[in-house]
């Protein structure tokens, strides 16, 4: 055989060879120890001494060209069977995920916890009080004396040792300026309850208290922290504010804040009672019989607080058209908080 | 408080129309709830007179009218209305007349018959919803005149919603004012001069609680017309404040509460006893009020008594037996003043609110009974005719206020802007309030009728009201420069959420009062606390435990179609121990397969052991200990009690089997409770070093009785196990073949390390022979072999 016919014959078993096994077997024949190029070494030995030089390098230049074409073909069978464990691999993509689904907040939760990350962002902690309450607490320290007409703006559940059902989270405040001083920066989110159900009301619902005393917290301040909140809130950066007088016995002067009505941009509609204003919240100055009732110098510290109405907020952020929903906790409706 | 825009504009009359009157008043604190129009828009009605009314001869309800409106010749006018008479005056549109809804009057034939015009009814002109006829005018109605005008119709009617402090705007007068003062206007006083006496008749009046009642005004009124009738113009301005005529001296007594704000009484003089008294009634004495209803007295009740016993609930309403009735001849009309305090929560006692009893709690201008007196006797003489006799007075009258000290620099600091000194000044007098200069401000006398202002913030207040609060400058938010505490041993109740969001766990949010029996059901400690006036008998206890709420809210979704459920709540529970305990705890529950309907897995009921799972996660990395326990609504057999540094902080298991059955449930729901305050402690971690040598495993089996807890086990050995072992943790549990009855075989994995050095075999088998030692003595475990 020549080295050409050498060259022929591998490039053709080569081919022929389908898996690396085989391709090993063959590749013996030519490069193996009894394997045809090195039989032509072997053979080098009968030749005359001047063809030798010539012929060796030209078995040489064969074996190269063998072992090109084995690496070749090893690559070639390599990708053609990686090419088709991919294929019986692969996936259908399209069909969903397998374990647990996500759950998720009520909510009221949801818009508490952006009502807590919006006051914190400016300072206000966290602070929390009893929900069965006393008379103390919830009328009396806040300057609402027994038989007040406003008490009678407060449904007020009792229960049979005279204690009550907080009406409004506005005992946290007394609470706490019982037990620190200013600066004080609060917000007491929680369950308040009234003795009243209807389409617009239900028994429970939830509110957050704010406060904040210090030695020259205004009425301007309290504009400001308010309006801003409203409007990072609602994520509206001109959205209309406008604040009202009005009467709460612990706080003076006093005011109603109302929004923009966010749903018919101030148009009129049915949410607003085609006035165009939303009322949002409560709010005033400290009254100095409450700082007297917490042992605070009223000449020297002065502040604000507010409550709102977190169902409330929530209605109108979510477009939720019946408060009742939040209590009903249908998953079909706490879903789509998700 | 509702009223007449015209009525108030003979008061005051600004430059504003009724919306911006509105505005005015809402943004001045005294909240419009409405502005009603009297009546809908309409064109060219005019009164009528009703000269002649035959049959139509083709139609059996209809009228051929002949219509007197004031031109030489009568309109004809087909008309259905079945009081359409002969001398009826009437609203009469004429051709051309535009009617609410754009109705257009033409010339129109109504079956054959030319009609010139339309008779209308009150409601068909949007006056009201009375559409049984036309309407019927008074006879002494002008022929011819626009409608609009003989009825005062170009009119709104304002509601307001007060808020309890401004008593002083509860009449016409005190809203007049308001508006005085905010518009700078001028105001036309009501006409309270002094009625000379013609009658030297006096009923005496003696007063036993001064200081309930500080002032009574009385006087007696003789010879009153019987067949006086109310003026319309008194007629239409009470019913636009929403009350009926009823008799003129009633009707004036009720006018003047309506225009001053003082509540009055006219008492029939020929039923009077004796004396007055106004003192406290006794128990015992009963009381048949005006209204019909008969009511035993309570001795914290003022009364008007005479000689016979009580007459009337003082500042409430009057009794039956002695007010004014179309028999009366002879009057003793009241003007008194009763305070705040003695009133407060009286009417609600008995069940009552009255527009006088309304406006006594909230407070009267105590000046005001005798103009009161004074008004009412004028306008009884001018109605009714009469004599009348002089003014009694008794009590000492309201104590004199006292001037209030006020600072303008501190009415700038509370409110946070720049207001001159004179602003403020000029704001009080408009108000009604005299100021004298003094060190450090000045100092303010506030006008009877200003009952609410007592101190320096209440006329701090007027001033930032009547200047505006929207003219109150918003003070940029200040940030505060301080970080808040982050203190890491607490885990937030938010990221307590989040683990179990992640879970797929729902939250809810359920009611804090359930019923009963639920609370029965599920409260694991102390006594139910229930309320007193619960909404519904099915929300009248505080609940003991969340797991009440949870299961109500598996059933809602289960009939609802649900059939998977993972419910939490975070929330309040209510218990009697010796107090009230409230404490914060966290629930869940969960029902149905261990994972959501998916392919490629088999649907596998959830068991005990998923739940423990969620709480092991949450506790994570706290180690809870779960022991074999006993919740009355948990099944007995899979209900473990959960302990963290050996205090007990909740439950998990499954629902006992009765309360299943009793609840319709298929299948068990598990559940779990824990303390809020123990989920939220967490450690800090800190470094304890990590061998770079590798742990060598061992694993052995043991034998032990069947009854014997896995988790003592575990617990034994990582309590007290040598230091080398680093882990000891269950792999397997296995009974049957080659495990006596009785018995189970329990295989635990091991891993031995030492930090710094490797070990020699002989070491680790020392540490696993330390392991079984613990095991042998404590279980009786012997090596499976």
């Amino acid at each position: 055989m020549t080295p050409e016919d050498i060259l022929k014959d591998a490039e053709q078993a080569f081919a022929t060879a389908a898996s690396l096994p085989t391709l090993d077997q063959v590749k013996a024949r030519f490069l193996g120890k009894a394997g045809a190029i090195t039989e032509q070494m072997k053979g080098l030995g009968g030749l005359p001494p001047e063809a030798r030089k010539a012929a060796g390098a030209r078995i040489n230049e064969v074996k190269g060209q063998v072992e090109a074409l084995l690496k070749a073909r090893r690559e070639a069978i390599q990708a053609a069977e990686l090419e088709r464990q991919l294929a019986a691999e692969s996936l259908d993509v399209s069909l969903p995920g397998r374990g647990e689904v996500m759950g998720g907040r009520h909510p009221v939760t949801r818009t508490l916890e952006r009502i807590e990350s919006l006051f914190a962002s400016i300072g206000f902690v966290v602070a929390d009080g009893p929900e069965i309450e006393t008379d103390f607490y919830n009328f009396t320290a806040l300057n609402i004396p027994e038989d007040h007409p406003a008490r009678a703006m407060h449904d007020t559940f009792y229960l049979r040792d005279g204690s009550l059902l907080r009406t409004h989270t506005s005992p946290v405040q007394v609470r706490f300026m019982q037990t620190h001083r200013p600066p004080i920066r609060i917000i007491a989110p929680g369950r308040v309850y009234r003795c009243d159900s209807d389409v617009t009301h239900t028994p429970m619902f939830h509110q957050v208290e704010g406060l904040w005393v210090d030695e020259s917290v205004s009425f301007a301040d309290l504009k400001g922290v308010l309006a801003d909140f409203m409007a990072r809130f609602f994520e509206r950066d001109n959205l209309p504010v406008r604040f009202r007088p009005s009467f709460f016995p612990f706080t003076e002067p006093s005011a109603e804040v109302d929004i923009g009505c966010v749903i018919c941009d101030g148009a009129g509609c049915r949410v607003c009672s085609h006035t165009g204003w939303l009322e949002v919240l409560g709010c005033g100055m400290v009254h100095p019989n409450v700082f007297g009732h917490v042992g605070i110098d009223g000449e020297r510290y002065q502040g604000f607080a507010f409550g709102l109405g977190v169902e409330r907020l929530a209605m109108l952020r979510y477009g939720v058209d019946d408060l009742r929903l939040f209590f009903e906790n249908d998953l079909r409706f706490l879903k789509q908080f998700a | 408080m509702q009223f007449s825009e015209a009525w108030l504009r003979c008061l005051v009359n600004p430059a504003l129309d009724v919306r911006q009157l509105g505005h005015l008043l809402t943004m001045a604190g005294l909240e419009v709830e409405a502005v009603e129009p009297v009546a809908a828009p309409f064109t060219r009605v005019v009164v009528g007179e009703i000269l002649a009314a035959e049959k139509h001869p083709n139609a059996d309800r209809l009228q051929i009218c002949r219509v007197h409106v004031g031109d030489a010749e009568p309109l004809t006018i087909v008309c259905g209305a079945p009081n359409a008479r002969p001398g009826l005056k009437t609203a009469c549109a004429l051709i051309g007349a535009v009617l609410p809804g754009d109705f257009q009057i033409r010339q129109a034939k109504v079956r054959g018959v030319l009609s010139h015009g339309m008779l209308c009814s009150a409601k068909e002109l949007g006056i009201s919803a009375d559409a049984s006829g036309i309407l019927e005018l008074a006879t002494d109605a002008p022929v011819g005149a626009g409608l609009r005008d003989w009825l005062g119709l170009d009119d709104h009617l304002l509601t307001l919603k007060l808020t309890p402090n401004r008593g002083d705007c509860l009449s016409l007068q005190g809203i007049a004012r308001e508006v005085a003062a905010l518009t700078d206007s001028p105001m036309t006083p009501v006409d309270c001069s002094p009625v000379t006496a013609t009658l030297e008749d006096v009923f005496p009046v003696h007063i036993y609680a001064e200081t309930a009642c500080p002032r009574y005004c009385g006087r007696v009124i003789r010879g009153i017309d019987a067949k006086a009738v109310t003026p319309v113009w008194m007629v239409r301005r009470l019913e636009r404040s929403g009350l009926r005529s009823i008799h003129p001296v009633v009707d004036v007594t009720n006018y003047v509460l309506l225009e001053l704000g003082q509540p009055m009484h006219g008492f029939d003089l020929a039923r009077l006893r004796g004396s007055l008294r106004v003192r406290m009634a006794h128990v015992g004495e009963a009381l048949t009020l005006l209204s019909g209803q008969a009511i035993a007295l309570k001795d914290h009740s003022l009364v008007i008594a005479d000689d016979s016993g009580p007459l009337a609930l003082a500042g409430i309403m009057g009794g039956e037996g002695s007010g004014v009735t179309q028999d009366s001849r002879d009057v003793f009309l009241e003007a008194a003043h009763f305070t705040p305090e003695a009133l407060a929560g009286r009417a609600r006692g008995y069940a009552l609110s009255t527009d006088s009893s309304h406006r006594f709690e909230r407070g009267v201008d105590p000046e005001l009974p005798m103009q009161a007196m004074q008004r009412a006797t004028r306008l009884i003489l001018d109605i009714c005719g009469g004599r009348a006799g002089p003014v009694t007075m008794a009590g000492p009258g309201a104590p004199t206020r006292k001037s209030i000290r006020f600072r303008p620099g501190r009415a700038r600091r509370l409110l946070g802007f720049d207001l001159e000194d004179g602003h403020m000044r000029d704001i009080l007098s408009r108000l009604g309030m005299t100021t004298q200069p003094m060190p450090e401000g000045m100092r303010v006398t506030v006008p009877s009728h200003r009952f609410d202002i007592n101190q320096e913030v209440d006329l701090i207040e007027e001033i930032a009201r009547v200047h505006g609060y929207d003219d109150i400058p918003a003070a940029d938010p200040r940030g505060i420069h301080v970080m808040l505490p982050a203190g890491e041993r607490i885990r937030p109740a938010k990221e307590i959420r989040n683990i179990l969001t992640s879970r797929g766990y729902q939250e809810v949010v359920t009611y804090s009062f359930i019923s009963d029996e639920l609370d029965a059901d599920f409260r694991d400690e102390g006594g139910a606390i229930s309320l007193l006036n619960p909404i519904a008998s099915q929300m009248g206890v505080m609940r003991g435990s969340l797991l009440a709420g949870l299961l109500q809210t598996l059933r809602h979704n289960l009939n609802h179609g649900q059939e998977r459920l993972r419910l939490f709540e975070l929330g309040r529970v209510f218990i009697r121990t010796g107090a009230e305990e409230q404490p914060l705890r966290a629930a869940g529950l969960a029902y149905g397969t261990a994972l959501p309907e998916q392919w490629g897995d088999k649907a596998r009921s959830l068991d005990f052991y998923d739940l423990r799972a969620d709480l092991e996660a949450l506790f994570h990395p706290t180690r809870a200990n779960f022991t074999s326990g006993r919740h009355p609504a948990l099944h007995p057999g899979q209900c473990a009690q959960i302990d963290v540094h050996g205090t007990r902080v909740g439950w998990l298991g499954a629902l006992h089997p009765a309360l299943r059955q009793k609840y319709g449930l298929n299948r068990p729901p598990y559940l779990f409770e824990v303390d809020l305050g123990a989920l939220m402690q967490r450690p800090m971690p800190g470094h304890a070093g990590v061998s770079r040598l590798p742990a060598v495993r061992r694993d052995i089996a043991v034998v032990v009785d069947e009854d014997v807890p896995a988790g003592a086990l575990l617990a034994a050995v990582n309590s007290r196990k040598p230091g080398l072992v680093a882990e000891f943790s269950l792999f397997d549990i296995y009974q049957g073949k080659g495990v006596m009855d009785g018995k189970k075989s329990l295989a635990f994995k091991m891993l031995v390390q030492h930090t710094e050095k490797t070990l020699t075999d002989s070491e680790i088998d020392a540490a696993v022979l330390d392991v079984l030692q613990i095991l042998k003595n404590d279980f009786d475990a012997s090596l499976r072999s």
